[in-house]
């Protein structure tokens, strides 16, 4: 029973709780049950709250019993990546630097979902801070891929795309700065989508590169992705680079097709540097949907190539002053013994964060360093705006971009993570969409090398998710 | 000959703004409550807050810009100003760095030597950091209620040349902001601060010294104090062949002497760039217009209302329009005397030689004030009965008019009468009288004072002056 209630999607659960096929608690002891047989070996949890989950779980099964209107995702367990604060419950951002932080307030993301009445069983792994793209960054433990346990799971929402495919929660709730969401989706098979800049408010997420960071869904299916959307994405006076625009229901135009859309394929995603397997599926992909009524039309972005660079400079530059108030001063590590203030910083800063942090941290503090900022950080700023143009002179002749989300599909764990550089280039198709602030959804397209999952990306223009999932969903429909 | 040096001083002052809340959050800016009570997670900088900015901040700022005549920008943004100290939670203060919200403004001052035109290079809002308390017991410990208070930035332009003028200038921008209410402009409960950048040239020559930058001096007095300091330091120093060196000095109440405290906070770099969490600031040529029907009657156009109607000099309006409630009350005055241009000056020079305070005060109700100054410009009593008289109302506000009556103090104009007592002093005193017609000037006041004593202080000094010189020739 158990194993076959965790294998549905939020949208059937949505239904059979309507009907009283099985109750709220009940789908939550599946879920705690599914985690506690294989989570030992996944590794997606830092935390877990099974105790809050389980009484959420039973007031709402109160509140049906008793007819009580309730939200459609009322009783339906997720959990969430450990870089959105959720008050009462640790978020460490996988660093020993947070440890043991224990936030005051909910993000408005938490808000939102506990507003719905949505269990939260726990907080995913990830990279620390959410610099990286295997996982292997967390402080605390290292996330296998559910598809294949001595593969990475992408990160570095990687606990969170874990989560969703080893079926331990229903869904999960991930961020994405580079391609945190997608990557890690294409990786392990499930489904990320990354929302226009400004759409999910970053109220309550933990910083990294706040221009790009966006908060989005991981999901079983893009059905889902789109349900959960509904209930995070809102007006928040909190954060003021949110600029919520309302398209009203995003499941709405799934099952209309895409017949007559334009679909452009950009020959600089496509080039060097991409693997065989990967590529192979993605078109093979866009020939079912060009089956299905889409025209394929040939682009090209020749600022794609300088994405990249833009990107590392910009995020870290952000990062290197977002993470300054890690200083062991107020809360957070702080070191053993020292001498002075200065020493506090250096040794409470140098101990609590790992290697990766460190090294964007410099980069960062190097690139907006006197002598250096109109080089690097000002220079990357203008490529940021040459990378919006070129989008939006694409989005003048098709409807979406198709691409893959990751050169390869999952590596092998320790693989690459001596290598930072070669690592960063696995991001090279992701980094564009967050430095144009637009969306993009990562969809399960078939299999590659070892039989690993490959993810297709869509692309479309500011505010265009409603659109994304109704293509998304075809995609989803012809790769089965 | 020993060269001549002058001065050049910049200064930047900060103000907090009396907004109720803070600049990024919702919490109160009311000074003086128990430590870390107006704080939240969001001007504490805990993980994952967030700015959000305070529209009443932009408007003040956006007066204090108009009040100063400078150009409010329709397009100005907010940066990041990253270092390390442990009253700042973020450990970046959010300011502005190249495109602030006003810019290119200036004052008029008067000083003795006449008036002149202060430019004023920027202001700028930004957040105010905590406040670090040392005790012996707990170590250092960490009061956030300051922490996100809007402060304004204002950056004058070089073109201060003397402490008074530093002083005139000071006086001059707080009575503005004052006028304008967006600050109580308190020095002691830092909410208007003063940092003084000041170098030395020889006078004459085009080029800027080396400037040392004095920073948070909270009060005029210690300003002048400062300045006056660091000018002969820097003059001795350059005369001695020592190479200023630019730093940031502390002034010294104590001493009255500024230290260097070079450091590694001088070698800071502070990395500025724009603040990836807050939108561009836009405003429109027809906001700020809004804004500018809000701002009171200024200094200024009191100070010209002062000298056209009443044909009081711009010294004396300047020192009145200096602080608003010795404005408010001389106009109240002003109304009820024959002559303002005479309470104007009682007002200036007794009332504020019998004030200890800082800022403007007076126990006397302006009837009576105006009934003194009325005393005075009828000729019914003279300037030294007029400052005995005010000490005495300073105590108890008593009427000038019935003191003067039951106590005979009226100002003998009599001619015969005078001449006889300036005879009697006259005849008394030959060597004071031998001195005059040798040309000793001073002789004259020693004969007055004789004279004057001779009417318990009630003497015409005008008519009695004039006999006595008379007499003697």
């Amino acid at each position: 029973m158990s194993l076959d209630l965790i294998k549905r999607s939020v949208s059937e659960h949505i239904e059979s709780l309507k009907k009283g096929e099985y109750s709220s608690r009940e789908l939550t002891d599946a879920y705690i049950a599914q985690i506690k047989n294989t989570d030992s070996e996944i590794g997606a949890y830092i935390t877990t709250d099974f105790e809050t989950a389980l009484k959420k779980a039973e007031e709402v099964d109160r509140k049906r019993q008793r007819g009580e209107r309730i939200e459609p995702l009322a009783g339906i367990p997720c959990a969430i990546k450990d870089n959105i604060c959720t008050k009462g419950v640790k978020t460490t951002c996988a660093s020993k630097m947070l440890e043991n932080y224990i936030p005051p307030y909910d993000a408005c993301v938490i808000e939102e979902l506990k507003k719905a009445d949505v269990v939260i069983l726990g907080k995913l792994n990830m990279d620390e801070f959410a610099m990286g793209s295997t996982t292997e960054n967390s402080a605390f433990k290292t996330t296998k891929n559910p598809a294949d346990i001595t593969r990475v799971p992408g990160g570095s929402s990687g606990g969170s795309a874990a989560c969703v495919a080893a079926r331990e929660a229903a869904f999960t709730l991930g961020s994405d700065t580079g391609g945190s969401i997608r990557q890690p989706a294409s990786f392990c098979g499930v489904v990320g989508m990354k929302p226009t800049y400004g759409t999910v408010s970053r109220y309550g997420l933990v910083a990294f590169a706040s221009s790009l960071d966006q908060v989005g869904p991981l999901t079983s299916t893009v059905k889902d992705n789109a349900i959960i959307l509904n209930t995070i994405a809102c007006a928040d006076k909190r954060d003021a680079t949110n600029i919520y625009k309302s398209q009203g229901d995003y499941t709405e135009d799934i099952g209309k097709g895409i017949k007559g859309m334009k679909i452009g394929l950009p020959k600089e995603f496509f080039g060097e540097g991409i693997s065989d397997d990967v590529k192979t599926a993605v078109f093979e992909v866009a020939e079912r949907m060009k089956n299905e009524g889409a025209e394929i039309v040939d682009i090209s972005m020749p600022s794609i190539d300088n994405a990249l660079a833009a990107y590392y400079i910009i995020s870290s530059a952000e990062a290197s002053s977002n993470l300054s108030r890690f200083d062991g001063v107020r809360y957070g590590y702080r070191t053993d013994c020292f001498e002075n203030i200065h020493d506090l910083y250096r040794k409470s800063r140098s101990e609590g964060f790992g290697k990766e942090v460190k090294r964007r941290i410099m980069l960062g503090t190097f690139a907006l360093s006197s002598g250096y900022y109109d080089a690097y950080y000002k220079k990357a700023l203008q490529i940021r705006s040459i990378v919006m143009n070129d989008f939006e002179n694409s989005f003048k002749k098709c409807d979406f971009i198709l691409s893959p989300v990751a050169p390869t599909v999952a590596y092998k764990l320790g693989e690459k993570s001596k290598n930072p550089l070669e690592m960063y280039m696995g991001d090279a198709y992701s980094v564009p969409v967050n430095i144009a602030g637009v969306p993009a959804i990562s969809v399960p397209c078939g299999r590659g090398e070892g039989n690993m999952p490959v993810g297709a990306q869509l692309i479309g223009p500011a505010f265009s998710e409603k659109m994304l999932y109704r293509a998304a969903a075809v995609l989803e429909e012809v790769s089965k | 000959m020993a060269k001549e040096y002058e001065m050049v001083i910049g200064l930047e002052v900060h103000v907090e703004l009396k907004t109720k809340t803070k600049i990024f959050c919702n919490c109160e800016t009311s000074f003086g409550a128990e430590p870390n009570i107006h704080t939240c997670p969001v001007c504490m900088g805990l993980p994952g807050t967030l700015p959000v900015l305070n529209d009443k901040v932009v408007e003040y700022a956006v007066k204090a810009g108009l009040a100063t005549n400078c150009k409010i920008a329709n397009f100005s943004k907010q940066d990041r100003k990253n270092y390390f100290y442990p009253d700042l939670p973020k450990a970046y203060q959010i300011s502005q760095f190249d495109l602030p919200l006003c810019e290119r403004g200036y004052l008029d001052i008067e000083t003795e030597s006449g008036s002149k035109r202060i430019g004023i290079t920027r202001i700028h809002i930004e957040e105010d950091a905590g406040k670090l308390v040392h005790d012996d017991i707990h170590g250092t410990m960490i009061d956030c209620n300051r922490c996100g208070v809007p402060l304004i930035e204002i950056v004058s332009e070089p073109d201060i040349r003397s402490a008074e003028e530093a002083k005139a200038y000071l006086q001059k921008l707080r009575a503005i902001i004052l006028y304008t209410g967006i600050s109580d402009c308190k020095m002691n409960e830092g909410s208007f601060r003063c940092d003084v950048n000041l170098s030395v040239r020889e006078k004459g020559t085009e080029k800027f010294g080396t400037r040392t930058e004095m920073k948070n001096i909270n009060s005029f007095q210690y300003v002048v104090k400062a300045i006056e300091y660091e000018y002969k330091r820097q003059i001795e120093a350059i005369e001695d062949g020592e190479e200023i060196v630019q730093e940031t000095r502390k002034f010294d109440a104590d001493t009255g002497k500024t230290y260097s405290m070079r450091g590694k906070e001088n070698a800071n770099d502070y990395r500025y760039f724009p603040d990836p969490d807050l939108p561009p600031i836009e405003l429109s040529d027809e906001k700020i217009e809004k804004i500018k029907t809000t701002i009171p009657e200024l200094p200024d156009a009191r100070k010209k209302k002062y000298m056209e109607k009443y044909g009081i000099s711009a010294y004396i309006s300047e020192k009145i329009i200096s602080d608003i409630d010795m404005a408010d009350y001389f106009e109240k005055v002003a109304t009820l005397a024959k002559t303002p241009k005479v309470a104007a000056n009682i007002l200036v020079g007794e009332v504020a030689r019998l004030n200890t305070a800082e800022m403007f005060y007076c126990p006397i109700s302006a009837v009576n004030i105006a009934k003194l100054s009325d005393l005075i410009s009828d000729e019914v009593i003279n300037t030294s009965t007029a400052k005995k008289l005010i000490a005495r109302m300073w105590e108890d506000d008593s009427d000038p008019v019935l003191i003067v009556e039951k106590e005979n103090l009226k100002q003998i104009n009599d001619r015969d009468f005078l001449a006889k007592i300036a005879t009697e002093v006259i005849e008394n005193s030959p060597k004071l009288v031998s001195d005059y017609k040798n040309g000793k000037q001073q002789a004259i006041k020693a004969l007055m004072g004789q004279a004057m004593g001779k009417t318990a202080g009630k003497a015409n000094p005008v008519i009695l002056e004039e006999i006595i010189k008379k007499l003697i020739i």
